[in-house]
């Protein structure tokens, strides 16, 4: 086959323009976390079903763990770590911090951003569809209660 | 898990997709949303040495309706046909199974283009295609075909689709006003053991349906005996014959046993789900029952 071609990504992250030069084949996980350095997006079932990896791109949920670095080219990518902003937790956050909406906090990422991207789409949902929109978020600690608390404090 | 390498290619229209798969053959995926596709290569059951991304080829998104038929890009995804005022508009049932696809995330990149071309058996849309009565625009270098959805799987990840022919749009029929279509799904997985798709469309006065069963073989088949064992049976004497109808035919499905369960309880599902999205698509409301 021919020599593989590297590709220069330019794209919005966490509200900052970066450039990135990448295989095709890297998935957008590993270019966070191990390219740019940003661990709070986490690897955990690695087929699109727990939400761990979960990042917003152009305000929508995705998979990072599934989906091209490439895809993000010219995007606009939110990590876990673009929420808080200058060192404040944001709304979300805060009341996952006020209802203890954690227990482990390996989901934890995933969960604000998924609650983000609903508020983004939805921002008056009702319980079943808050229940519907974070049903592919799983919490192994099984903390769901908290979570939708939290989640319908903001409502 | 990682993919093997491959070399990526972004076309801007579709005759420098079809010179890409002139080019590189066997050797080229077409890739759309990617969350069937990587899930593969990650899996390394499938390789390519070439992906080629239709997802910035103009034309392929959105929603329109047109000559009586909503016309969705094939590149639309699931996400965006969940809440697309025409689909919800004129038909609401696909809407509403575009919304109970696997989760918020699959739903945002998987498409339905990508859906029906990759051919997965455990899907939710074929069956409900099939049952509205949907066909598939096919287009080559030389031009365009149009096939049944009724016809364009043919089995477990195989359709009639040509290698160098892209899925651009998915046309549905706008159902008659008198018409309701519905769908019911069950697997303990994100994917469906079993999914049955109903519709109800009375002709001249007369009770008709078109029952589809999806996931349980390599493509959505035809419920022909219920339809016909329906047909004509006024909605309040449907008790009478619906169970039995939807019991022998279920015994009849070409199912087997695997991750999603044993061929007996899929079948089992069958019945039970042919009975309630009947129920569903001619106005009956649910009752409560133990599966």
């Amino acid at each position: 086959m021919d020599a593989i071609e590297r590709m220069r990504l330019s794209f919005t992250l966490n509200g900052r323009a970066v450039e990135v030069d990448v295989e095709p084949s890297d998935l957008l996980i590993d270019v966070l976390r191990d390219r740019l350095g940003l661990k709070g997006t986490k690897r955990s079932c690695d087929v699109e079903v727990c939400g761990a990896c979960t990042v917003l791109v152009n305000g929508l949920p995705v998979s990072s763990c599934t989906t091209l670095a490439a895809d993000a080219d010219g995007q606009t990518v939110l990590t876990i770590e673009g929420v808080a902003q200058g060192g404040h937790l944001d709304r979300v956050q805060r009341a996952f911090v006020e209802h203890a909406g954690m227990q482990c906090g390996f989901c934890t990422p995933g969960m604000v951003l998924a609650t983000t991207a609903l508020l983004n789409v939805n921002p008056k949902p009702d319980e079943a569809e808050i229940r519907h929109f974070l049903r592919g978020n799983i919490c192994r600690c099984t903390g769901y209660i908290k979570i939708l608390e939290a989640v319908k404090s903001l409502v | 898990m990682l993919p093997h390498r491959f070399q990526y290619h972004r076309p801007h229209n579709l005759d420098q997709v079809f010179e890409l798969i002139d080019r590189y053959g066997d050797d080229a995926a077409l890739y759309a949303g990617g969350t069937e596709l990587l899930l593969a290569l990650k899996a390394r059951v499938l390789r390519y040495e070439h992906l080629v991304d239709l997802k910035r080829v103009p034309g392929l998104k959105g929603v329109r309706e047109s000559d009586g038929q909503v016309v969705i890009g094939a590149l639309s995804s699931h996400f965006s046909l969940a809440t697309d005022p025409i689909v919800k508009r004129l038909v609401p049932a696909y809407a509403a199974l575009s919304d109970n696809i696997a989760n918020i995330r699959v739903r945002v990149s998987g498409t339905i283009g990508g859906n029906l071309c990759f051919a997965e058996p455990h899907a939710d849309p074929p069956a409900m295609l099939a049952a509205l009565g949907a066909s598939l625009t096919l287009r080559g270098r030389n031009g365009e075909r149009s096939v049944a959805m009724a016809d364009f799987i043919e089995g477990e990840f195989t359709t009639v689709r040509e290698p160098a022919e892209v899925l651009t749009e998915v046309r549905i029929p706008v159902p008659a006003v008198s018409a309701r279509f519905a769908y019911c799904s069950f697997g303990h997985l994100e994917r469906p053991a079993v999914g049955i798709a109903a519709g109800y469309c009375p002709e001249r006065g007369m009770p008709r349906y078109r029952i589809w069963a999806g996931a349980i073989a390599g493509q959505p088949i035809r419920l022909q005996s219920v339809e016909n064992a329906l047909a004509g049976v006024p909605i309040e004497n449907l008790g009478d014959v619906l169970a039995d109808a939807a019991s022998s035919a279920a015994q009849q499905l070409p199912a087997h046993d695997n991750l999603q369960g044993s061929a007996d309880y899929k079948r089992h599902l069958a019945a039970v789900l042919t009975r309630r999205a009947v129920e569903q698509a001619a106005g009956l409301p649910p009752r409560k029952e133990a599966a």
